[in-house]
C-alpha cells in the first residue's frame, strides 16, 4: 500500500500547528489566571472603600439621550474566550491530522503510538470542549493542557513513526472499533484525573481558606470542591464503562486474532488492573469515610495505571501489544 | 456491595455460651467479609497481585524468558519460583484473592437481591413531615379539590410506582389531605445487581472453559501434503489442555494445507499472510468430503464448535543425500526462523542410511548423515558468511554443517528438532566432514562418496486448533455485564411527593368570596435524588412546571431548587 506523502506532510503541520495554538492559549489561560485574581483584588478594595464611606459609586444616568459605554469585559475574561476560541481551531487542526494521517496511509489512523497519544489527547480535548465550557469550570482547562501539552510533545518527538501500512494482525475492522473506544475512554480518564487533583488541592485549601502560598493562590481560581469531584465522577461513569467495552471488544479481538480471547498479556493486565481500579473507584464513592480524598486518590491511581500501561507497557515491557513502531 | 457501614452496636454484655461466641465469630466474620470495606481492600489486592504478572516474565507467554530470568539470579531466582511470581494467575495467592473477593460480591450481592426483590412490591414511602427541607422543593395554590388534584398529578406521573394516600393512612395529616408519593429509577439496582450476577459467571464461564479447554499447535509443510487430523494430542507438535481433558475426547477434525503466501511491503514489512486449506468435520468424515477454506491473519476457520488459526509461518528447506551405493533419501523439514523480519531460520536434520549398506544396525547407526546450519530465503553472503535480506523466498540458499556419525536418534534421549546434539559431537561420536553454501540445486560430495544436495525450499504453517465450548458463555456475561453496568450508571433512583391540602380558609377570604363554589387547595411538591448522581434538578423542574401547568394556576411561590 502506498504511502502519500503529501498528505502525511500536511498531517504533521496540522498536528504541529495545533500544538503551537494549544501552547499559545496556554500562555493566555496562564495570564486569565493571573489577571483574574488581581482584578479580585480590585473588586474587594473597590468594596472596602465603598464600606469606609469613600467615594460612593456614581449613579446611573437616568438622562435620556447619554449614550452609555456598556462596561468592558475585564481583561481575564477577554483573555479566557480568546484562548479558548483558539482551543476550538487547535481541536479541529488536531482532529484534522488524525484524519489526514488516515488518509495518508489508506488505513485507520491508530496503528501506533504516535497515533494512539494523538487520537487519546484529541479525545480528551473534545471532552473538554463540552464539559469545561461553562465559566466556571474554565479554570480547570490550565491544568488540562499541562497533561495534554508534554504528552503530545512526546507523541511528536519520542514516539513520532512515519506514516506507514500497519502488520497483518492490526487488518481488522476492530482496529478502529477496538483502539477508538480505548483512546476515547483514555482521554475521558485524563479529564476526570486532573479534575481530582484539583479536588485534592480544593479540600487543601477549601473556599475562602486559600493559604498565601503559590497553591493557595492557585487554588483561589478554581471551582469549589464539590463542583470538582461531582466532574471527575461524571467523566469516570462515562470513561469507566467505555474503558471496560474496549477491552471487552479488545478480547472479541484477539479471539480471532491470536486465538484466545484473554490470555494475560502485560497489556491485557494492566488495563485489568487499571478497571480494578476504577471500579475501586465507584465502590469508594459509596463507602462511608471514603468518599471524599480517598475516591480522589484512587481515580489518580487508576489513572496512572492508565499512563503506565500506555508507556511503560509499550516501550519497557515487550508483549503482543507491542505495536509501539518505535525501532 | 452493601452501602450501608452502621451497624447496630452488639447488645450482649454477658457472657456467652461457647457455642454462642463460635456462632457470633463466624457471623461477624461474615459480615466483615461482605462489608463494602472488605470488598474495597480486596479489589486493591486484587489490583496490586496483578502488578507482577505484567512485569515479571511468565510461564504461560514465555517459559524461556522464564529460564533465563532465574538463571541470571541464581539465589532470588528459585524463590520468586517458589512464590509462584512467575505464574502469577495461577498462583495461589491471586486465586485466594479473588476467590475471596467473589464470596464477598455474593455474599453481599443475595441479600441485596432479597431487598430488591421486597423494595418492588413494597409500595412508595410515605411523604416526609416537611418537603420543604428537601433538596427540590415548590409550593403553589391552586383553586381545585384536594381529590382532583391528585388525581390528575397521579396521572401525570406515568411511568412512576405511586401510590396515593387519605385520611386514615396518613398518620398526622392536616385535615382534608391527599399525598400522593412516586419513586421511579428501580432499574438502578437491577442493572447493578445484575452487573455483580454477570461478574459470577463470567468467572464460573472462564472456569468452566478453563476445565475443559485444550489448544494445540501443530507445523504442517504447505505443499498440499497428507496435513494432520485431531485423533489425539500426539498428533500436535505442542498440546495444552484443561484438567478435565485426558486427550481421548477431542472433536474430529482434519485439515490439509494446499498451499501459504506472504504479501511483503519492499521494506519487508509483511502485509498478509494467506493460507488455502481443506478440512473435513463432523459428517464430512464419515463420506470424505472435504471443504475448501482461507485462512488469514484475523480469519481463523470456525469448525464443530473448535477455531483453527494460522498462527504463524517460516521455511522448511529440502535435502536430498545420496549415499555412495546410489540409494536416495530426500526430507524436508521445518527449520525455526530466528529473524522475525528477514526469516533467517536455523535447523537440522538426520538421514538414515538405506537398509543393507551395512552388515548390522550398530555400524548402520555408526554413518548416519546429520546437517545443520541457517537458511536464508533472501541470501545476502559476507563473504563466506550467510545473512538474510529479505523474508519473501526470493534467493534461498544454505548454510550447512555436514556430520556423520551417530546422530542420537536410537539413543531414546530427546533432542531439539532444530540443532544436533552437542554431547555427540563432543563425544566424537558425529565428525564435522563439511561446511558448505549451497543454493538450490548445488551439492557437496562427501570423502566417502554421499553427496549432499540442497533442493531448495518449501514453506510450512504453523496451526493452532482450539477448543473451548464455554467461550460463548463468556461472550454473554460481559456483554450482561455491560449492560447492568450502563443501566446502573445511567438511571437514577429518585421519589418526589405530593402533598395537597385546603387552604387555610382564613389566610384566603378575596377568592371564597368571588366564587364559594370553589376551594383553594395547596399543593406541595418535594424531590429527592436517592444516589449520588448530579444533577437531577432539571427533571424535576421539568416535572413540576409540566405539572403546574396542568392545575391551570399562577405559581404563588418561588422554586426552592
Amino acid at each position: 500500500m502506498p504511502i502519500n506523502e503529501t498528505i502525511a506532510q500536511y498531517s504533521d503541520w496540522a498536528f504541529e500547528s495545533a500544538f503551537a495554538i494549544y501552547v499559545l492559549a496556554f500562555v493566555l489561560l496562564i495570564a486569565q489566571y493571573a489577571t483574574a485574581r488581581a482584578n479580585e483584588v480590585q473588586a474587594r478594595e473597590a468594596r472596602e472603600l465603598v464600606a469606609a464611606g469613600g467615594v460612593t459609586a456614581p449613579a446611573a444616568p437616568s438622562v435620556p439621550g447619554k449614550v452609555v459605554e456598556a462596561p468592558r469585559k475585564p481583561w481575564s475574561e477577554r483573555l479566557g474566550n480568546m484562548a479558548l476560541s483558539l482551543l476550538v481551531v487547535g481541536v479541529a487542526l488536531h482532529i484534522g491530522s488524525i484524519v489526514l494521517r488516515g488518509f495518508a496511509t489508506e488505513r485507520f489512523p491508530l496503528g501506533n503510538m504516535y497515533e494512539f497519544v494523538t487520537m487519546a489527547t484529541a479525545a480528551a480535548m473534545l471532552i473538554g470542549l463540552v464539559l469545561l465550557r461553562k465559566q466556571t469550570y474554565r479554570s480547570l482547562w490550565v491544568f488540562v493542557l499541562v497533561v495534554v501539552i508534554p504528552l503530545m510533545f512526546l507523541a511528536a518527538t519520542v514516539l513520532y513513526a512515519d506514516a506507514a501500512p500497519v502488520v497483518p494482525a492490526l487488518r481488522s475492522y476492530w482496529l478502529p472499533i477496538h483502539v477508538t473506544i480505548v483512546a476515547t475512554g483514555s482521554g475521558i480518564f485524563l479529564v476526570s484525573g486532573v479534575a481530582s487533583l484539583m479536588f485534592l488541592l480544593r479540600m487543601r485549601q477549601p473556599k475562602g481558606e486559600e493559604g498565601d502560598g503559590f497553591w493557595g493562590k492557585v487554588a483561589e481560581r478554581l471551582p469549589d470542591a464539590q463542583t470538582l469531584d461531582r466532574l471527575a465522577y461524571k467523566t469516570t461513569i462515562i470513561a469507566f464503562p467505555l474503558f471496560g467495552a474496549g477491552v471487552i471488544l479488545g478480547a472479541i479481538w484477539a479471539e480471532a486474532a491470536w486465538g484466545r480471547f484473554w490470555g494475560w498479556d502485560p497489556k491485557e493486565t494492566v488495563s485489568f488492573i487499571a478497571w480494578v481500579i476504577y471500579a475501586a473507584y465507584l465502590h469508594a464513592r459509596a463507602t462511608s469515610g471514603w468518599r471524599d480524598t480517598r475516591a480522589a486518590w484512587i481515580n489518580i491511581a487508576g489513572f496512572v495505571a492508565m499512563l503506565f500501561n500506555l508507556f511503560i507497557i509499550n516501550m519497557v515491557v515487550s508483549g503482543l501489544h507491542s505495536y509501539a513502531g518505535l525501532n | 456491595m452493601t452501602v450501608t457501614e452502621d451497624r447496630p452496636a452488639s447488645t450482649p454484655p454477658r457472657r456467652q455460651s461457647l457455642a454462642g461466641r463460635g456462632v457470633a465469630l463466624v457471623r461477624n466474620t461474615w459480615r466483615g467479609l461482605t462489608s463494602m470495606r472488605t470488598a474495597l481492600v480486596l479489589l486493591f489486592l486484587l489490583a496490586f497481585a496483578a502488578i507482577p504478572g505484567a512485569l515479571l516474565p511468565q510461564r504461560s507467554l514465555n517459559a524461556g524468558k522464564v529460564d533465563e530470568y532465574i538463571a541470571n539470579r541464581p539465589t532470588l531466582g528459585p524463590l520468586m519460583d517458589k512464590l509462584e511470581l512467575f505464574d502469577v494467575f495461577g498462583s495461589f495467592w491471586f486465586t485466594a484473592v479473588y476467590a475471596l473477593l467473589f464470596i464477598s460480591l455474593v455474599g453481599c450481592i443475595t441479600p441485596r437481591c432479597w431487598e430488591h426483590y421486597k423494595a418492588l412490591r413494597t409500595k412508595p414511602v410515605a411523604a416526609p413531615r416537611n418537603l420543604a427541607r428537601l433538596p427540590h422543593h415548590t409550593e403553589v395554590t391552586v383553586a381545585d379539590e384536594p381529590e382532583a388534584v391528585a388525581a390528575l398529578v397521579r396521572g401525570q406521573l406515568r411511568g412512576w410506582r405511586t401510590v396515593t394516600r387519605t385520611g386514615d393512612e396518613l398518620r398526622a395529616g392536616k385535615p382534608g389531605e391527599v399525598t400522593v408519593s412516586a419513586e421511579k429509577g428501580y432499574l438502578r439496582e437491577a442493572g447493578n445487581l445484575l452487573f455483580h450476577l454477570s461478574l459470577v459467571g463470567l468467572l464460573a464461564a472462564i472456569a468452566i472453559g478453563k476445565l475443559m479447554s485444550y489448544e494445540g499447535n501443530v507445523v504442517v509443510i504447505a505443499d498440499g501434503g497428507p496435513g494432520f487430523c485431531t485423533t489425539s494430542p500426539a498428533a500436535f507438535d505442542g498440546f495444552r489442555a484443561g484438567y478435565s481433558e485426558d486427550g481421548t475426547g477431542l472433536t474430529p477434525l482434519c485439515v490439509k494445507v494446499k498451499d501459504f503466501k506472504a504479501d511483503y511491503l519492499d521494506n519487508g514489512q509483511a502485509e498478509m499472510f494467506t493460507s488455502n486449506i481443506e478440512y473435513q468435520a463432523g459428517d464430512d468424515l464419515a463420506n470424505n468430503t472435504w471443504r475448501e477454506e482461507r485462512l488469514q491473519v484475523n480469519h481463523p476457520l470456525r469448525v464443530a464448535g473448535d477455531r483453527v488459526y494460522l498462527q504463524g509461518h517460516g521455511y522448511a528447506p529440502t535435502f536430498t543425500v545420496t549415499f555412495p551405493n546410489g540409494e536416495t533419501r530426500t526430507e524436508t523439514l521445518q527449520w525455526r526462523p530466528d529473524d522475525a523480519t528477514t526469516f533467517l531460520s536455523s535447523g537440522a536434520m538426520r538421514f538414515d542410511p538405506p537398509g543393507g549398506m551395512y552388515p548390522d544396525s550398530t555400524e548402520r547407526r555408526k554413518n548416519q548423515i546429520g546437517i545443520e546450519g541457517l537458511f536464508a530465503p533472501t541470501a545476502l553472503f559476507h563473504g563466506n558468511l550467510l545473512a538474510s535480506s529479505y523474508p519473501a523466498m526470493t534467493d534461498p540458499a544454505v548454510a550447512i554443517d555436514i556430520y556423520k556419525g551417530d546422530t542420537g536418534l536410537d539413543t531414546g534421549n530427546p533432542q531439539s528438532l532444530f540443532s544436533l546434539s552437542k554431547e555427540l559431537v563432543n563425544q566424537g561420536r558425529m565428525a564435522k566432514q563439511d561446511r558448505v553454501n549451497l543454493r538450490p540445486g548445488e551439492s557437496a560430495t562427501l570423502a566417502d562418496g554421499t553427496k549432499v544436495q540442497f533442493d531448495g525450499a518449501k514453506e510450512f504453517v504453523n496451526l493452532q486448533v482450539s477448543h473451548d465450548p464455554a467461550q460463548q458463555w463468556v461472550l454473554v456475561f460481559a456483554i450482561s455485564m455491560m449492560a447492568g453496568l450502563l443501566v446502573s450508571l445511567l438511571i437514577k433512583r429518585r421519589r418526589i411527593w405530593v402533598r395537597v391540602y385546603p387552604a387555610d380558609p382564613d389566610a384566603d377570604t378575596v377568592s371564597d368570596t368571588l366564587d364559594p363554589h370553589r376551594r383553594r387547595t395547596v399543593v406541595e411538591l418535594g424531590g429527592l435524588a436517592r444516589t449520588d448522581q448530579a444533577g437531577w434538578g432539571d427533571e424535576f423542574d421539568r416535572l413540576s412546571s409540566r405539572l403546574l401547568a396542568d392545575l391551570n394556576t399562577k405559581i404563588t411561590s418561588e422554586n426552592r431548587a
